[in-house]
C-alpha cells in the first residue's frame, strides 16, 4: 500500500510540513527531511522551486528564488533524493508548478519519482481535468498519488469530481488567498471547513494555506485530518537556520 | 481547418486553462458567460458605440504613397495609432470592461508593462466609475514615469510588482495573486492575447474589430476585402491576433508576425520567441515561451517595453507551429532606424513596438499589385524618450 494511504489511516491528526528543496542552502534538502521525521512530522511536501509561482505569496517564492539561485534544478533534486529511502520511512510529496515537470518529461519525472520513492505530486497549475484525460494513466503506472486543490469557492458538485479522481487526500485550501497569508481563521472559515466534513467524501481532508501555529493547527483539524505548514516553517529555517527544527516541530503539537 | 480556438480552448496544441484551482471558479464564470453576454445585442451596441464616439473608430486604412513608391508595391497602413489613449490596446479594454459591469464586479485589476495597457484600463475605469488597480513592475515604473502619471491621473493605484525580475511578466503574476486573494467582485482585464482560456479568444475578438475594418475599407478602396499580406508585430500578440482575426482561415492572404529580435535573436538579449521557445505554460496558458532547460522562464529583451514578453498569445503559437504564418524577428536597431524613416517620410512617429512591423519590407520582396496592409498599432509619443537617447535628437 502506498505510503500516504497507510499514513492517514493511523488514527492521529496528520502533520505535514512543506518547505522548497535547496533553501536555505543547495545541499540541505536530505538534513530537513531526515531532521523532520526525527521531530514526528507524519508527511513532508518538498517544493520544487520555480521562477513564477503564481499561487504562492512572498515568504514561499523567496526561498524558491532563492533556491534557484543556490543552483537547484530538478534533475539536482533527483540526486539529492537517490538514497532518502535509507533513512526516511514517511510519505514524501513533489509539490511543484507544471512547467518544469513538462520540461522534464512527465513520463520521466514519474520514473524517477518511482524509483526514488516519492509517494504523491501536488501540480497547483495542472487542472484536474487535464490530468484525468491526459496523465492520469502515467501516475498511476508509477504508483504516484496526484493531489488536487479545493477553495472555499469550488463547488460541491466539483469536489465531488475531484474525489472520484483522488485516491490519497484532497489538499483543502484554507481560504481565498495565496500561500503565507492568513492571520487566524474566523466564522466564515469554521462554516466551510464544516461544509467539507459533512460532504463524506471518499478520500480525507488536509487543510493548508494560513496554518502557522498550534493554535491553527488544533482549530482547523477538527475538521480535517490533518494540517499542512509551509510559509511559518520557512520562516523558522529563515531565521534560525536548520539547527532548530525540532523546536519548530514542538510549538506546535 | 480552422486556425480560431476549439471548443476545449485550444488553437492546436497550444492553448486551455493551466491555472490553480483557487481560480477556477472566476476563469470558469467567464468562460461560461463570455460568448453569451458579447453576442447580446444590447451589449454589441454598446461596445460599437463606445468605440465610435469614445475610442474614434473606425480608424483610417491610410495608403502610403511615399512607402509604396519606394518599395514598388501597395502599402496600407491600419492607423491604430490614432485610438484614443494612443493605440490599440483600448479596444480590448472597452469590451472587457463592459463584460465586467455585466457580471457584477466592483473592482478592476490589469497588468502593465510599458504602461500602454494599463492606462488603456485605467481610462475604462475612470469612464465606468469603477476601482481601477494595476500591477507594473518596479523596474518598468521607473522607466515609464509619464504612463505611471497618467494611471494616477486617470484614479488608478499603481502597485509595483516587486518580485522576480520586477517586469511585466512578475506584474502579471501579482495581478493573478490579486485574483487569486479577491476571488468574488474582482474582474482581471488582461491586456494581450494570453492567459487561460478564454482570455486569448476574448481579447482577439475584442481586437478582431482592427481586420473587419480592414476587410470594409479594402473593398472601399481597391474593390476586394483580402490584402494580400497583413504585418504585424508580436509580444503577447493583441494587435497581430485584431489584424490577422478575419484572415486566418482564408489562406490567400499572407499573415506575417514580427518579433522583437532584442540585439539579435543569437545575442541572449532577444524576445523572439518563436525562435527561443518551447512549449511550455505560462500564465496559464500552454504556448511556446522562453526557459531554461530545468523550465525556469527566462527573462526577454527588447527596447520596446511592449514587445519584452517571454511567451507568445497560444493563437500565435500555433501559426508558427502549422506554418500559417510566417515569422520574423527585426533587432532594436532596424526598428528604431524604421521609427525615424517612418517619420520623416510619412509624417507618423510609430511606438517603437510598431517600427518593427515595418521593418519586414527591408526583408521580403513584394510585387508591384501586392497589397500589403502594415498594422500601425500605435503611437510613438511614449517612446521619445527612447527616441531621444537613441538618436541624441
Amino acid at each position: 500500500m502506498n505510503r500516504i494511504n497507510q499514513k492517514l489511516q493511523e488514527t492521529k491528526k496528520i502533520l505535514s510540513i512543506y518547505f522548497s528543496a535547496g533553501y536555505p542552502n543547495l545541499n540541505d534538502t536530505v538534513q530537513i527531511i531526515q531532521d523532520l521525521e526525527k521531530s514526528g512530522i507524519d508527511m513532508i511536501e518538498i517544493g520544487l522551486p520555480f521562477s513564477d509561482p503564481l499561487a504562492d505569496g512572498p515568504t514561499i517564492q523567496a526561498s524558491s528564488t532563492q533556491a534557484l539561485h543556490n543552483g537547484m534544478t530538478t534533475q539536482v533534486l533527483f540526486d539529492q533524493l537517490k538514497d532518502i529511502r535509507k533513512t526516511v520511512s514517511i510519505p514524501l510529496v513533489i509539490m511543484g508548478y507544471f512547467n518544469p515537470m513538462l520540461q522534464y518529461g512527465i513520463e520521466n519525472f514519474c520514473q524517477k519519482c518511482a524509483e526514488i520513492g516519492i509517494d504523491g505530486l501536488i501540480i497547483p497549475d495542472l487542472p484536474v481535468d487535464v490530468y484525468a484525460d491526459e496523465y492520469k494513466a502515467t501516475f498511476e503506472k508509477y504508483g504516484l498519488k496526484n493531489i488536487f486543490l479545493i477553495t472555499p469557492q469550488t463547488s460541491d458538485e466539483r469536489i465531488r469530481f475531484i474525489d472520484s479522481v483522488s485516491d490519497g487526500f484532497i489538499y483543502m485550501v484554507s481560504s481565498a488567498s495565496v500561500t503565507g497569508s492568513q492571520t487566524g481563521f474566523g466564522s466564515i472559515q469554521e462554516d466551510y471547513f464544516k461544509r467539507i466534513a459533512g460532504m463524506n467524501l471518499k478520500n480525507p481532508q488536509v487543510i493548508g494555506f494560513g496554518i502557522n501555529n498550534a493554535e491553527t493547527f488544533n482549530q482547523t483539524t477538527q475538521f480535517t485530518k490533518g494540517a499542512i505548514i509551509g510559509s511559518a516553517f520557512i520562516t523558522h529555517l529563515t531565521e534560525n537556520g536548520t539547527g532548530k527544527i525540532a523546536d519548530f516541530v514542538k510549538a506546535i503539537r | 481547418m480552422s486556425y480560431h480556438v476549439n471548443e476545449k480552448g485550444y488553437y492546436g496544441e497550444f492553448g486551455g486553462a493551466y491555472i490553480p484551482e483557487m481560480l477556477y471558479p472566476n476563469v470558469e464564470e467567464l468562460r461560461q458567460n463570455y460568448l453569451k453576454i458579447t453576442a447580446d445585442p444590447e451589449f454589441q451596441a454598446e461596445f460599437d458605440a463606445l468605440l465610435k464616439d469614445y475610442v474614434g473608430r473606425p480608424t483610417p486604412l491610410y495608403f502610403a504613397e511615399r512607402l509604396s513608391k519606394q518599395y514598388n508595391t501597395k502599402i496600407y497602413l491600419k492607423r491604430e495609432d490614432l485610438c484614443h489613449t494612443g493605440a490599440h490596446k483600448v479596444n480590448n479594454t472597452i469590451g472587457q470592461i463592459l463584460l465586467a459591469k455585466r457580471l457584477g464586479k466592483k473592482r478592476i485589476i490589469a497588468e502593465t508593462g510599458a504602461g500602454q495597457h494599463g492606462v488603456a484600463t485605467a481610462t475604462v475605469c475612470a469612464l465606468m466609475g469603477l476601482e481601477c488597480i494595476v500591477y507594473m513592475g518596479e523596474i518598468d515604473i521607473k522607466r515609464q514615469a509619464p504612463n505611471v502619471a497618467r494611471m494616477k491621473m486617470l484614479g488608478a493605484e499603481v502597485r509595483p510588482a516587486l518580485s522576480g525580475s520586477r517586469t511585466l511578466k512578475d506584474a502579471t503574476n501579482e495581478a493573478i495573486r490579486d485574483w487569486i486573494n479577491n476571488p468574488v467582485d474582482t474582474y482581471y482585464i488582461i491586456g494581450s492575447v494570453v492567459g487561460p482560456h478564454p482570455y486569448p479568444d476574448m481579447v482577439a475578438r475584442f481586437q478582431s474589430v482592427i481586420s473587419k475594418e480592414i476587410k470594409e475599407q479594402l473593398l472601399e478602396k481597391e474593390g476586394r476585402e483580402n490584402p494580400d499580406y497583413v504585418i504585424a508585430c508580436v509580444g503577447g500578440g493583441s494587435n497581430a491576433a485584431g489584424a490577422y482575426y478575419h484572415f486566418l482561415d482564408n489562406e490567400d492572404v499572407n499573415i506575417i508576425a514580427v518579433e522583437a529580435a532584442g540585439l539579435g535573436v543569437d545575442s541572449g538579449e532577444s524576445a523572439a520567441t518563436s525562435a527561443l521557445g518551447k512549449v511550455g505554460v505560462i500564465h496559464g496558458s500552454k504556448t511556446l515561451l522562453m526557459q531554461t532547460p530545468d523550465g525556469q522562464i527566462t527573462e526577454p529583451y527588447s527596447i520596446s517595453a511592449g514587445l519584452d514578453y517571454p511567451g507568445v498569445g497560444p493563437m500565435h503559437a500555433n501559426l508558427f507551429a502549422t506554418g500559417r504564418a510566417q515569422f520574423i524577428s527585426i533587432t532594436d536597431d532596424q526598428a528604431m532606424q524604421w521609427g525615424l524613416k517612418l517619420s520623416k517620410m510619412e509624417g507618423l512617429i510609430p511606438a517603437i513596438e510598431s517600427a518593427h512591423a515595418f521593418a519586414v519590407l527591408d526583408e521580403m520582396k513584394f510585387k508591384p499589385e501586392d497589397i500589403v496592409v502594415i498594422n500601425l498599432s500605435g503611437r510613438g509619443d511614449k517612446d521619445l524618450n527612447t527616441y531621444i537617447d537613441y538618436f541624441k535628437l
